[in-house]
């Protein structure tokens, strides 16, 4: 993963700025989990549901807007989530190609003021306090897909 | 009749197969494909073009050695991990209140916040704490990058290991602690010789993707200047600036990443061969 960052880095700073580096990098990463999540729920939805659809007469791209994709959503998102939060822990290592982050302004911080270990402690905090945010905002979403849904 | 009969069956049969079309879906699929096989097919022709004998018999010994601080790095830590995680994993499932929160509060602390801010916490923050830790005699430990990574990394895995641990011995029925308990076994004898060799099968795959995690985290070393199989390819690239040298790396971390799965899966097939019918 890191060898990525610093690929995708170490490569483009020479055009682009370090922060679309990093997006790169991230984002290719990021997708190759998230694919497997998809594919995995594609995989958990039943062959007749597409076999319903089109005995109804939907059309492939409504079968998917109106049939598989909300059911794929509520299957995905666990691992989404889950994916969200390793993500952002990894986005700490756009520092090392020059972004300043949170880890970046801290260690530009401790250095000035030489007080490391309250500055790091605070980084660390902040990223606690940002994954159990999004924690919070992923499990209402997860209520609310799952609320509007039968008892698979 | 019987001709009727056999006319009648023919309308019953399935449809003939119809020979696929180059629907929509597919072109963009083989385009796509074709996309990504380009892609591969640049990254090896690349390789092979900018194949340098020179450069390689200079920087094969240090990627080698690289790669043995890797595997150090990772073996101890996981190592040292483990057992650490076993009183953390017995603290989640305490009955008393006090130690549980305790427990995942740093399970928490540890697997809710990077990696690298963990390394940074104990690499630089540790050192504001000179005259304590010259004090107590730590400080030649804490000093050396080394020890600090494998430290970091050591209370980093033993925290998801803890969660590991204890996820596979509640997956194991409470009738088997029952059962157990009925034979006259001791909480020790039913844990070792019952619970624990159910418990680490289910475990296996999660402990095969931690130390698969702790390979690709233990690239984060080379930032705080240990010379690991990253820190040796940052010091390549930075007296060659030569592309290649990272990709070569990550060809290495993968064929690293791809032993340990096909070893897992293996160890997890021959293990699991009297549950298969």
């Amino acid at each position: 993963m890191q060898q990525l960052t610093r690929l995708a880095g170490s490569e483009v700073t020479i055009e682009i700025n370090a922060f679309v580096a990093g997006m790169i990098a991230l984002g290719a990463v990021f997708s190759a989990y998230a694919s497997e999540v998809f594919v995995s729920a594609f995989r958990a939805i039943p062959r007749g549901q597409y076999e319903g659809a089109y005995a109804i007469g939907l059309s492939p791209w409504l079968t998917m807007r109106l049939v598989i994709l909300p059911q794929l959503i509520r299957l995905a998102l666990p691992g989404l989530s889950n994916l969200w939060l390793i993500l952002l822990k990894e986005t700490s290592l756009v520092s090392v190609i020059g972004l300043a982050d949170i880890v970046r302004q801290t260690g530009i911080a401790a250095r000035v003021t030489k007080e490391a270990f309250l500055f790091f402690g605070i980084a660390c905090l902040l990223y606690l306090i940002l994954a159990v945010l999004s924690s919070f905002v992923l499990s209402a979403i997860e209520r609310r897909v799952s609320l509007s849904g039968a008892v698979r | 009749m019987s001709l009727s009969q056999s006319a009648a069956q023919a309308d019953d049969l399935p449809p003939p197969v119809e020979a696929s079309k180059w629907t929509r879906a597919r072109i963009t699929g083989v385009v796509l494909l074709a996309i990504w096989a380009l892609l591969g097919l640049g990254i090896v022709l690349f390789l092979v073009s900018s194949w340098n004998p020179e450069l390689f018999r200079r920087y094969a010994p240090n990627y080698l050695s690289g790669l043995w601080v890797t595997v150090q790095i990772v073996v101890i830590s996981t190592l040292a991990g483990a057992v650490l995680s076993v009183p953390i994993a017995i603290g989640r499932r305490s009955k008393n209140r006090i130690i549980a929160a305790l427990a995942y509060a740093y399970v928490y602390f540890f697997r809710g916040t990077p990696l690298l801010a963990q390394t940074f916490l104990i690499y630089y923050g540790l050192g504001s704490f000179r005259p304590e830790l010259q004090a107590i005699g730590l400080w030649g430990f804490f000093r050396e990058a080394w020890y600090c990574a494998i430290f970091a990394f050591t209370l980093n895995t033993a925290a998801y290991q803890a969660e590991i641990l204890r996820g596979a011995v509640e997956s194991v029925g409470r009738g088997q602690w029952e059962a157990a308990a009925a034979l006259g076994l001791s909480r020790f004898q039913t844990l070792r010789k019952i619970v624990l060799p159910q418990a680490l099968l289910v475990a296996l795959r999660s402990y095969g993707n931690e130390v698969i995690l702790m390979i690709k985290g233990s690239a984060i070393v080379a930032i705080i200047t240990v010379y690991d199989l990253m820190g040796e390819t940052r010091r390549a690239y930075s007296r060659t600036f030569d592309f290649q040298t990272y990709i070569w790396a990550a060809l290495i971390y993968l064929s690293l990443v791809e032993f340990l799965r096909i070893a897992t899966d293996r160890m997890e097939r021959r293990l699991t061969r009297h549950l298969r019918r």
